[in-house]
């Protein structure tokens, strides 16, 4: 089921929480909307699924108008951060609500019901819990249970409104890779909001980055993350380090003192320099752009990772990088740095 | 094409209940309270004046309005040891008493006024022995203060122990190991975190005992200018069918109250900034 | 009742005078070290006032009680057994009382059942809801409760009385609505309006509107919404508004007494019977018909004290998520 969103302006007050956005959405995708608090990702998320209305704008869900809809009628099934699971009611009657609740000329009967849940509980593989209270399971359980129960009215669109925020790391780490294979078997169109960026990059098909009620860039994890769009992409986005840059003439100065590095068609001006933290390539003294005495070393694993301290430039500007271990840095020893990959951006107010 | 979307809620319903909350608020409580308003717009400025400047009525107001506020002060002290006791000490009964603080809240007025005019009648279990000392409870002014006591009781008990009971212990800890002996913890530091909720119960006593009736008219003597509450006033001048005096107390009753309530929320607001409860 | 827990030991403390300065410390610790095996058997002793104190607060604050609160009950039963048991149900089954009574339960009745309804409706359209004037109409909610029970009977006399706006249309039609029973129930549903409402509106705001959303996503109509999934939920807070509603209008008396004539036989509730009585000195009648509505206040408070650890407990605490930290370890 495919899904379109033209335009859409939502607006709290003055706070524009959505600025004309635009987004298409593929048959069976996994799609993740990723962005910082305030981004307006959850409200997008609650536009599409009807839970809230748009000032402006179009959705349409395979090609129909939805916003002459409700949420009860567009057949999407919402994943709620927090699960919002009926507390009074047990695990099973939780997951068969979708279906007892449909009107009655297309009501299934009893046992038919009682198959599908039992069918979704062992999808969950959560069919032991089935006489259980909310309040008795972990929050692990209790998302998988509320994606159960969306999934039991066989929605057309998947929404999932941080479904691992509430959780801690390790079971975070789990539910995502069980997401992951959960979509390819079932194969619905799913789009999840998400603040953590390693999520979005791991479990989705593509990437809608999102800042301040807008979007900054659609790709797939791949595009996302090697070519980001803007600066706030590439600094959201992987570690990066910024860097101060003027631009003039083609060549690019930081702190007065030129670069060794190629404008690459970026604007005249105040700028910023995106390095990855990886991305650094390390020479002797005096053979590369920027020059810095090691600070401090940490290593693990195949990494090291350095603190620098740039010389030249006013004040001192620290940056760490990452690099490989075939070299191990010391402490005090003063090395040069050249970016091997980089983006230049205008510096923003 | 940009088209415009009507706003929505995400909940169905809104549009129902709103209407039937609105109608019934209007039957119920707008109308009426139109009503007086329209009555008390009837009186002339001058006329108003003169029923209120009345003898009888402003002597009402007095006793009504004084007694009133001394009961609360009695029921801000005596509520303040109460609550204290109920919250930080245990002593058998502590639970029974806990919930008997309710009683006044709960008994309906009248059975309260029987039973207090009862209680202190000249040979009442505890209107004898007051008897015995040349103090006259029932029938006067005393009683009336009695009355109001009673009433007011859980106000300033039910106010405060939340706040009370949600103290943070560590504040006292920290009093104490700064050198603070016992009473400095208590006056300097605790109670004062409890001003916001002790005005408030204050308030709420005040404003309760002020419009009482049922409890009040029992044991007062109700005579005019003496032991005559306003409510009381209200009632008989509503019987004489002189509908305009009637309502001319009332709204000075009620004006005094939301200025009293009023003065009381802006004390409360002064004293949460001075000192922050939590 | 709450625990209060600290991470400070009755015995760190003192440690800690013991070593930093301050005589008043230091004898206040070693008064208290004195005290503790006398003491009471709250644990933080440190952290108390002394010994005899204690003893003045509470003793206090149980006779101020005793004085005000239990003496008045017990006055009520002793007075309506003075004349032995045999009076008192002969008190109570004269036709005055029981139609009294009939009266009273009938009133309650509509009461109870308009503002209970009502109730939810508004509690509805608030606490699930935004919009503008929210304030404003929680605060004419809240009005019948902070005026005065005589002016509550005073506005409808204005309307509907002989002299008021209403009153000679209602004559001509012969539609009696003061000194009859509609004037009580209007009279009793205006001053136990609040009771549902503000039971009802703390509750469902803190439930927030999740499991709502969560239902209509589902597919579910608006009532099949409320019925399912917020009924349930609301339970204890809806039983503790009707209980104190009805508390309320069994026992209000002041804007009853105003409009209702105190007709004998016709319009009397039992507050109002209990002062008719009183007033011609017929103790035991008076306050039989009191002791039965003590005994209703009784009841009110013991279920609405086991109705309020229900709604303390019953409030499934907020999915929290350090919950997630008892991770299942058959989960995987």
């Amino acid at each position: 089921m495919t899904i379109e969103v033209k335009n859409i302006v939502k607006r709290f007050g003055a706070f524009a929480a959505l600025d004309n956005v635009d987004l298409k959405v593929g048959k069976g995708e996994l799609l993740a909307l990723l962005g910082p608090s305030g981004s307006g990702k959850t409200t997008l998320l609650r536009i599409i699924a009807g839970l809230d209305w748009p000032d402006a704008g179009e959705v349409r869900i395979d090609g129909e108008d939805a916003l002459g809809h409700g949420a009860s009628e567009r057949h999407v099934g919402f994943v709620f951060q927090h699960y919002a699971l009926f507390r009074h009611m047990t695990v099973f009657e939780n997951v068969a609500f979708g279906l007892r609740v449909q009107p009655r000329a297309v009501r299934k009967d009893e046992a038919t019901i009682r198959a599908r849940v039992k069918e979704l509980l062992d999808l969950v593989q959560l069919d032991w819990l089935a006489n259980r209270y909310p309040s008795q399971l972990s929050g692990g359980q209790r998302q998988r249970i509320a994606l159960a129960r969306a999934l039991a009215i066989e929605p057309r669109i998947l929404l999932l409104d941080e479904p691992f925020g509430a959780l801690d790391a390790k079971v975070r780490k789990e539910l995502r890779q069980w997401l992951r294979s959960l979509h390819s078997e079932i194969h619905v169109t799913s789009i999840f909001v998400t603040h953590d960026q390693e999520e979005a990059l791991e479990v989705a098909n593509r990437v809608v980055v999102m800042d301040k009620g807008r979007i900054e860039q659609i790709g797939t994890p791949g595009d996302v993350y090697d070519n980001p769009a803007t600066a706030f992409v590439h600094g959201f986005i992987g570690e990066s380090i910024v860097l101060p840059v003027e631009v003039s003439g083609g060549s690019v100065r930081l702190g007065g003192r030129p670069l060794n590095i190629a404008a690459d068609g970026a604007a005249s001006g105040a700028s910023k320099l995106f390095v990855r933290r990886h991305d650094m390539q390390i020479g002797p003294a005096g053979t590369g752009s920027l020059e810095g005495a090691v600070r401090h070393v940490r290593s693990f694993g195949p990494i090291q990772r350095a603190e620098i301290a740039l010389t030249g430039g006013e004040g001192k500007t620290v940056i760490e990088i990452d690099a490989p271990r075939d070299r191990e840095l010391q402490a005090g020893e003063i090395i040069s740095l050249q970016p091997r990959r980089y983006r230049i951006f205008a510096a923003q107010e | 094409m940009n088209t415009a979307v009507a706003r929505r809620t995400s909940l169905p319903g809104f549009g129902l209940t709103m209407g039937l909350t609105l109608t019934w608020l209007s039957i119920i409580i707008l109308i009426p309270l139109a009503g007086l308003f329209l009555k008390t717009l009837e009186l002339s400025p001058a006329q108003f004046w003169e029923i209120l400047s009345s003898r009888r009525t402003l002597n009402a107001l007095k006793i009504s309005f004084g007694l009133s506020f001394a009961a609360a002060c009695v029921n801000l002290v005596m509520g303040t040891i109460i609550v204290w006791a109920l919250v930080r000490y245990r002593f058998p009964g502590r639970r029974i008493f806990d919930a008997i603080v309710d009683i006044p809240f709960a008994l309906p007025t009248a059975v309260a006024g029987v039973a207090l005019t009862q209680l202190f009648a000249q040979k009442g279990w505890l209107g004898a022995p007051l008897a015995e000392l040349g103090i006259k409870v029932a029938f006067t002014p005393i009683g009336i203060f009695i009355a109001m006591i009673f009433i007011g009781i859980p106000f300033v008990v039910r106010t405060v122990q939340p706040v009370l009971i949600d103290l943070d212990p560590e504040i006292e800890e920290a009093a104490a190991s700064l050198g603070a002996n016992r009473w400095h913890t208590v006056f300097r530091v605790i109670l004062p975190s409890l001003i916001p909720a002790l005005l408030t119960g204050f308030a709420l006593a005040f404003a309760r005992a002020v419009g009482e009736y049922g409890s009040v008219i029992f044991i007062a003597g109700n005579l005019p200018n003496v032991s005559e509450i306003a409510p009381l006033l209200i009632v008989i001048r509503l019987s004489e069918f002189r509908y305009a005096d009637a309502t001319a107390i009332a709204v000075v009753m009620l004006l005094a109250s939301f200025v009293i309530i009023f003065a009381v929320n802006r004390l409360q607001r002064w004293a949460q900034t001075r000192i922050p409860a939590h | 009742m709450s625990t209060q827990t600290s991470f400070v030991t009755p015995e760190a403390p003192l440690k800690a005078y013991a070593s930093t300065a301050g005589a008043a410390i230091s004898s206040l610790s070693r008064r208290e070290a004195r005290e503790r095996p006398r003491a009471l058997a709250s644990p933080k002793d440190f952290r108390t006032e002394p010994g005899p104190v204690r003893f003045v607060i509470v003793a206090l604050a149980v006779s101020f009680l005793t004085i005000f609160v239990v003496l008045p009950l017990v006055v009520v039963f002793a007075s309506a057994l003075s004349k032995g048991f045999g009076a008192y149900f002969a008190a109570l089954a004269e036709p005055e009382a029981l139609s009294a009574i009939r009266l009273t339960l009938l009133v309650a009745a509509i009461s109870v059942g308009l503002n209970l309804l009502f109730g939810v409706i508004a509690a509805w359209a608030i606490a699930k809801f935004d919009f503008p004037g929210k304030t404003f109409l929680v605060t004419l909610i809240d009005l019948p409760f902070s005026v005065s029970p005589v002016i509550s009977g005073l506005v409808f006399v204005l309307l509907f009385g002989a002299q008021g706006y209403w009153g000679t249309w209602l004559q001509a039609h012969n539609v009696h609505i003061l000194f009859a029973v509609p004037g009580i129930a209007l009279a009793t549903i205006f001053v136990t309006f609040p009771f549902v409402a503000r039971s009802l509106i703390p509750l469902m705001q803190e439930q927030g509107t999740q499991e709502e959303e969560a239902a209509i996503s589902l597919g579910a109509s608006g009532l099949q919404t409320f019925f399912r999934v917020t009924l349930p939920n609301i339970k204890w807070g809806l039983l503790y508004g009707v209980l104190l509603c009805n508390a309320r209008a069994m026992g209000e008396f002041g804007a009853v007494s105003v409009v209702s004539g105190h007709i004998r036989g016709e319009t009397n509730t039992m507050p109002l019977l209990v002062e008719i009585l009183y007033n011609e000195y017929q103790f035991v009648a008076s306050f039989a018909i009191a002791s039965l509505l003590a005994m209703l206040a009784l009841i009110t408070l013991v279920v609405k004290t086991v109705l309020e650890q229900r709604l303390d407990e019953g409030q499934t605490p907020r999915d929290d998520p350090r919950d997630d930290l008892r991770d299942d370890p058959s989960d995987h």
